[in-house]
């Protein structure tokens, strides 16, 4: 009686293996079936998640034969996701320093918002008092003009882009406090942000979606196109199309497309390149 | 001809030999598999990036840009909620479990059972849901809690996920007793409650710690429902009512955006490889107390 399974039970327990590993590893590039039809797999920004939709809905319809499959995950996985060349294009708030093969395609700007639940009564902070809120420094909504409320901080995941830019124009070198609430998408926060009282968090303008949210001034200046575009609201950023190496094929035309579709692009509430007077270096 | 028969019910026999070989070989494949995987994942943390096991188990610093992943909240989260569910969900299981096997008449349990079954079924996803509808904007406004989230909101959560777990357990643990213990505890004039205290609960122990091991063990790994409800504050449990993380939770929550090679990716490796850890001395520890009972 053998121990041992015999060498055709190894081999093909190894080939079965061998299968499945290649079927996750293989890169799942711009792939054109027989037929013509051709697929894209985009991730990443939950920011940038109505307008990608939105786009490759519209896209599909014009280009019968071609299937986009859009999600989100955050910015850093769709940075994460296309260096692994695990998707064809990944969606991201912030740029990606720290991959020198992936090409940045800017198709849009967008805001951000300081939101609070409308119970703090405060309309407007200046930079040092969010920094103040956002860092635990102080807890009490009194302390900044507001109603005897108890800060509680709404935070985005560590791989949040609105997290990276909030922190980068914002907070600067000031950490932001741990001890609220963890929220790992736009939806997420904003729903949070809008049921529990004296909460506070960020989010794309993109994102907000009907009433029960107070939308805060950062030193008077409300987030619109006008005070974006004109550089008198400071929390803004490119939304970047990242692909690995320059984009080809399906990929190119769906980002050129997004960047071209100017009335998609106005109507999810972002803004066009062109139409920024200023650059993020003016910032 | 019957040689023939036989030659061909051996042939059979062979390859349902070989069909079944590597079936068992394959389990074995696929848990070295997972485990060398992680071992070998989950100790980058240590031999590339440098950070001292210490570290990571006893430091609250949690901040990877800067270089450190400790990983302490996490751990004293996981044990935090587990405690906690297991204070409330294993009595209550126990109970159940007494109830089931000693007291309730038959047509009540064949109600019962198959409603714990439907428990077991029930996607955790749906008990998070419900435990964010439900018990947040509860415990929020009936406490001093200004967000509802946290401890205790999860360990409720756990304690309603783990009672199958434990009921099932202790059920077959009262139910294995031989039937001459409740017997002769009867005929020598004790009451049910006496028999049921002095009797069947000592004799029943080790198949009672089996069952809140094993609670212990879902508990612990449980992952999305407390994710919802916890709020996945990077803090030590401050009292029930304020957020905190779990390693699972901080797992999922970070896992998305974890660059391949970057020190988040290795730290959250390393707390799995914690969980996994976790896991194996509980399997061991109920090992341990089946073989001390025979």
């Amino acid at each position: 009686m053998k121990r041992w399974p015999g060498p055709p039970v190894l081999s093909v327990a190894l080939c079965l293996i061998g299968l499945a590993l290649a079927g996750c590893s293989s890169p799942s590039s711009t792939t054109t079936t027989a037929s013509g039809s051709s697929t894209l797999t985009v991730a990443g920004s939950t920011a940038m998640l109505p307008l990608v939709l939105e786009a490759s809905g519209e896209y599909q319809r014009m280009h019968p034969t071609v299937k986009i499959s859009v999600s989100g995950g955050g910015s850093a996985a769709g940075i994460a996701q296309v260096a692994a060349r695990a998707i064809d294009i990944g969606d991201s708030d912030i740029l990606a320093v720290a991959h020198p093969e992936l090409v940045d395609s800017r198709v849009a700007v967008v805001g951000f918002a300081v939101i609070a639940n409308p119970s703090v009564h405060v309309k407007s902070l200046s930079r040092a008092q969010l920094r103040e809120v956002f860092s635990g420094k102080i807890t009490n909504w009194r302390a900044v003009g507001g109603a005897d409320q108890k800060i509680v901080v709404v935070n985005r995941a560590r791989s949040s882009g609105t997290r990276a830019v909030f922190a980068k124009v914002i907070m600067g070198t000031t950490p932001l406090y741990e001890g609220g609430l963890v929220e790992d998408s736009t939806g997420t926060a904003v729903s949070v942000v809008r049921s529990t009282p004296g909460a506070v968090s960020y989010v794309a303008l993109s994102g907000i979606n009907g009433p029960g949210v107070t939308i805060v001034a950062v030193d008077g200046v409300a987030p619109s196109k006008a005070t974006i575009v004109t550089g008198r609201y400071p929390i803004w950023s490119y939304e970047h199309m990242y692909t690995y190496g320059p984009p080809k094929g399906e990929a190119a035309r769906f980002i050129a497309f997004v960047r071209g579709a100017t009335d998609l692009v106005k109507k999810n509430k972002f803004i066009t390149i062109s139409e920024m007077h200023v650059t993020e270096n003016d910032r | 001809m019957i040689a023939l028969q036989a030659r061909r019910s051996h042939r059979v026999e062979r390859i349902a030999l070989v069909g079944l070989r590597f079936a068992a070989f394959f389990v074995i494949l696929a848990m070295a598999a997972l485990l060398g995987y992680l071992a070998y994942e989950g100790t980058k943390t240590f031999s590339a990036d440098h950070v001292s096991l210490g570290e990571f188990l006893f430091s609250p610093n949690f901040a990877v840009d800067a270089g450190h992943p400790g990983s302490a909240v996490f751990i004293a989260g996981s044990l935090a909620v587990t405690v906690f569910a297991i204070t409330v969900g294993g009595p209550i299981g126990i109970a159940v479990g007494i109830f089931l096997a000693e007291i309730a008449p038959a047509r009540m349990t064949q109600l019962l059972k198959p409603a714990i079954e439907v428990m077991v079924g029930i996607p955790s996803v749906v008990y998070g849901w419900l435990g964010l509808t439900l018990l947040v904007p509860l415990i929020r406004t009936h406490t001093s809690s200004p967000t509802g989230f946290g401890l205790a909101a999860a360990g409720i959560v756990l304690s309603i996920m783990i009672l199958p777990t434990v009921i099932t357990l202790s059920e077959d643990a009262f139910r294995s007793l031989p039937p001459a213990l409740k017997e002769g505890s009867l005929a020598l004039g004790a009451t049910r409650w006496q028999t049921i205290t002095r009797v069947l609960l000592p004799s029943a122990s080790s198949g009672l710690a089996v069952a809140l091991i094993l609670g212990i063990a879902r508990a612990i790994g449980e992952t999305l429902a407390i994710q919802m409800v916890i709020g996945n504050a990077t803090q030590f449990p401050q009292g029930l009512f304020a957020p905190t993380a779990a390693l699972t939770t901080e797992i999922v929550t970070d896992m998305p955006g974890a660059t391949q090679g970057s020190l988040l990716e290795h730290s959250l490796f390393s707390m799995a490889l914690l969980l996994l850890l976790i896991a194996m001395v509980l399997i061991l520890l109920v090992r341990f107390v089946l073989r001390r009972r025979t």
